[in-house]
């Protein structure tokens, strides 16, 4: 099968390419830029002219609830929004039910994905036995299973020398740490930002000093131990320049941010709508500008979806009674483009954050157009105004504060090893 | 089913108000404007002068059904809620669900579906979570009313108006009045709802008095002086709010002990004396002696704690008759 993508602007921020040009694939691997390679006829042509012809994002935390939750989406049914949104590779977090603590779930998470043939997934092993965040887990069995790196996600390690040693037996193995910074009890099972709206609203706030002073902890520990480790969806302004402070004396860490940060604050919770009920909640307009200030100086590598599926219950209640998270896979490239129009990054620093940024996190060559990588590619068309709305969402979960909203353009095409995902119909 | 979420941003409590401004429901003060707030006192006030007579009954609300939601426990608001909506001629039914629906699994959505099957025109919800009412509001079927009595931290804005009523009997005029309110304020919905009330009505100064481990965060932004010393606080004020103090704030090293509580912040006639001289001192009750307030304070002259729980009554009748869209006109 071959297939060529004709007059697109192709921009590939990990081999520093900008330009209008012809992709050529051949047998699910990209063998050409600009000029057919001998003999090349292709069996497909999909014409890109007026659209950017990008790497297929790199999506660093995405729910995809399987196994375990598969009330509120599948692997299949989340890997299918994954492609719709230009996403060719997606990382799982540990916390299915059961967790992935074992080579068995990152097995069958595997053969799911396979199965269903879109965006590839990956999988983070959890870092304690059964996410207790008491025993370590067998490292060594996850990461011969295949994970790529190990994580607590949301739920606490039980004392700092518990995390120490977990660090130290990932460094052992050459895992990342993806770290989620919070301070279980200094957060007192708060369910927005300890601020303004949440004391007019009788919310129990989360401080922002939850992340600082998880993040201060963590810091000391990874200065301790030398593990490689990054940590996610950082949500306040103080928390991320810490890291970037970390960062220039020299710490392996890096950081993502979640898109739906760079956009909405406490503010938005208004009345109490509970599709901005976020974990780690939405913080103040000095915060998210904070943020795009670090992500704008680059300290700040990667955004990630943190797409979180729900069923329609899950929303519907009390606002602390309903369960964080937002669907967002679909939305991750549209709102990261938009920060171009905004003047926080160039349209190829971001598109380098959905790209190379998450993949080099992850450890793995995705999220490049070089010639000889795996045809992931996402044609988007820039001019091509849509309403975000609950039927155009091909994720189980329609659970998004940004229904309602327009976006400037599209994805119209999504290639997977060479082959259309996704494809929009008019 | 399409589900309706309130837009992002939208503005607090706007469901409560019909097009033409009318109270549709009653969620919270905030929001409110004060010829509303003004309305329901002078309404009040009609209904507080029938209270006096030996027939108590009108029939503005007959043929009506109450039902009286409460998933937390309440004696004295469920019942005077009851005694205002009967002195209305209207049918009551007391639910108390307390926890054993949500043991069964049973949501709150589900709840209100199977109260709505049985034909009632108005819920009193009283709720843990914050938002929980106007969550019950945006759900229920159109014709149902829904009155707050109180939701989590978030509002009670009920008792705020039977405060209100209770002040300016006693003050008149709210701009020139000092109000302190004292104690546990990061917990209380009632003073958050007082807040609203008292700087809609334009009074003169808003104060609040408590360590920091018991202030919301930011507190400043509600519109109030924040004070952490009781006797610089209450100087020159002509009505002194005092809060309940729950037991459980020690375990959460909230204070240290009630006794240094009560020595701090414990209001006594010794204290009182650097207020107007002439203060009144209200309590939402039940109000826990020694550890908030002496009993020398709470049975003394200048306490209208029991007046407070008579208003209540009046001050519902008010409110439920003007969601209900009863003229209550006749009433006095």
């Amino acid at each position: 099968m071959k297939l060529q993508i004709r007059g697109g602007r192709v921009i590939d921020p990990a081999n520093g390419i900008d330009q209008v040009t012809d992709l050529f694939i051949a047998y699910g691997r990209i063998t050409a830029l600009g000029e057919a390679p001998d003999g090349y006829t292709p069996d497909q042509v999909i014409d890109a002219g007026g659209c950017y012809v990008l790497p297929g994002l790199v999506d660093l935390a995405a729910r995809l609830r399987q196994p375990g939750q598969e009330h509120k989406a599948t692997i299949a049914s989340e890997t299918r929004a994954a492609a719709a949104g230009g996403i060719t590779a997606l990382c799982c977090p540990p916390d299915t039910v059961p967790p992935i603590d074992s080579p068995a779930e990152i097995n069958l998470i595997t053969r799911l994905a396979k199965a269903a043939g879109q965006a590839k997934v990956f999988a983070l092993g959890a870092l304690t036995a059964d996410l207790k965040g008491e025993l370590l887990s067998e490292m060594a069995a996850l990461k011969a299973a295949g994970c790529v790196g190990v994580s607590n996600t949301l739920r606490p390690v039980t004392t700092t020398l518990v995390l120490r040693r977990a660090m130290e037996y990932a460094g052992s193995h050459d895992l990342t740490v993806f770290l989620h910074p919070i301070d279980f009890e200094l957060a007192n099972q708060g369910c927005a930002h300890e601020g303004a709206v949440a004391s007019r609203l009788g919310l129990p706030g989360i401080p922002a000093a939850a992340e600082t002073a998880a993040i201060g902890q963590q810091l000391a520990l990874i200065e301790q131990t030398g593990v490689r480790a990054h940590f996610c969806r950082v949500s306040t302004a103080r928390g991320a320049a810490m890291i970037q402070r970390a960062q220039y004396d020299g710490l392996p860490v890096s950081m993502d941010v979640c898109a739906h940060q760079l956009y909405l604050t406490e503010i938005d919770i208004g009345d109490f709508n509970s599709l901005c009920h976020t974990q780690p909640p939405l913080r103040t307009l000095r915060d998210r500008d904070g943020l795009r200030q670090c992500l704008g100086r680059g300290s700040i590598a990667a955004i990630s979806s943190d797409h979180q599926p729900h069923e329609e219950d899950a929303k519907l209640a009390p606002f602390p009674a309903t369960e964080p998270g937002i669907s967002a896979l679909e939305t991750l490239l549209p709102l990261t483009l938009q920060l171009v129009d905004d003047g926080v990054l160039t349209l190829e620093e971001a598109v380098r954050r959905i790209t190379c940024g998450p993949a080099q996190i992850l450890g793995l060559s995705a999220g490049t157009l070089s010639v000889g990588a795996a045809a992931d590619v996402c044609v988007y068309d820039p001019e091509q105004p849509w309403t975000l709305d609950e039927r155009s969402l091909l994720s189980a979960g329609k659970n998004t504060p940004f229904l309602g909203w327009e976006f400037a353009g599209r994805v119209t095409h999504t290639l997977v090893d060479g082959r259309v995902a996704f494809e929009l119909t008019a | 089913m399409t589900l309706h979420y309130p837009a992002p941003g939208a503005s607090p409590a706007s469901i409560q108000i019909t097009r033409e401004g009318r109270l549709k429901h009653f969620l919270t003060i905030e929001g409110l404007n004060r010829a509303l707030i003004t309305e329901i006192l002078d309404t009040a006030e009609s209904f507080a002068s029938m209270n006096d007579q030996s027939v108590k009954k009108v029939p503005l609300l007959r043929g009506k059904t109450v039902i009286n939601l409460f998933f937390e426990a309440s004696t004295r608001t469920r019942t005077t809620f009851e005694l205002a909506a009967k002195r209305l001629s209207a049918d009551v039914l007391n639910i108390n669900i307390g926890q054993s629906s949500a043991v069964k699994g049973e949501s709150l959505l589900d709840t209100l579906r199977n109260l709505e099957a049985m034909y009632c025109d108005m819920f009193i919800v009283r709720h843990a979570d914050s938002g929980a009412s106007q969550f019950i509001a945006h759900h229920v079927a159109p014709h149902i009313s829904v009155l707050n009595a109180g939701d989590g931290r978030h509002a009670h804005p009920t008792q705020a108006m039977l405060d209100m009523f209770t002040i300016r009997r006693h003050k008149g005029d709210f701009t020139k009045l000092r109000v302190a309110i004292v104690g546990d304020i990061l917990h209380s919905r009632v003073a958050r709802s007082q807040i609203h009330a008292l700087n809609i009505l334009n009074t003169g100064e808003v104060r609040v008095i408590a360590p920091k481990t018991l202030l919301p965060a930011e507190v400043e932004k509600l519109g109030v002086h924040v004070f952490h010393d009781l006797e610089q606080g209450l100087r020159d004020v002509d009505v002194v709010i005092m809060l309940r103090l729950q037991k459980e704030r020690m375990q959460g090293a909230l204070l240290p002990s009630e006794h240094e509580y009560f020595q701090l912040y414990g209001l006594t006639e010794e204290r009182l004396k650097v207020a107007a001289p002439d203060a009144i001192v209200m309590h939402p009750g039940p109000a826990n002696r020694g550890v908030e307030i002496s009993s020398r304070v709470a049975d003394g002259p200048r306490s209208v704690i029991l007046e407070q729980v008579t208003n209540g009554i009046a001050v519902r009748m008010a409110i439920m008759s003007m969601v209900m869209g009863a003229n209550p006109g006749g009433a006095a």
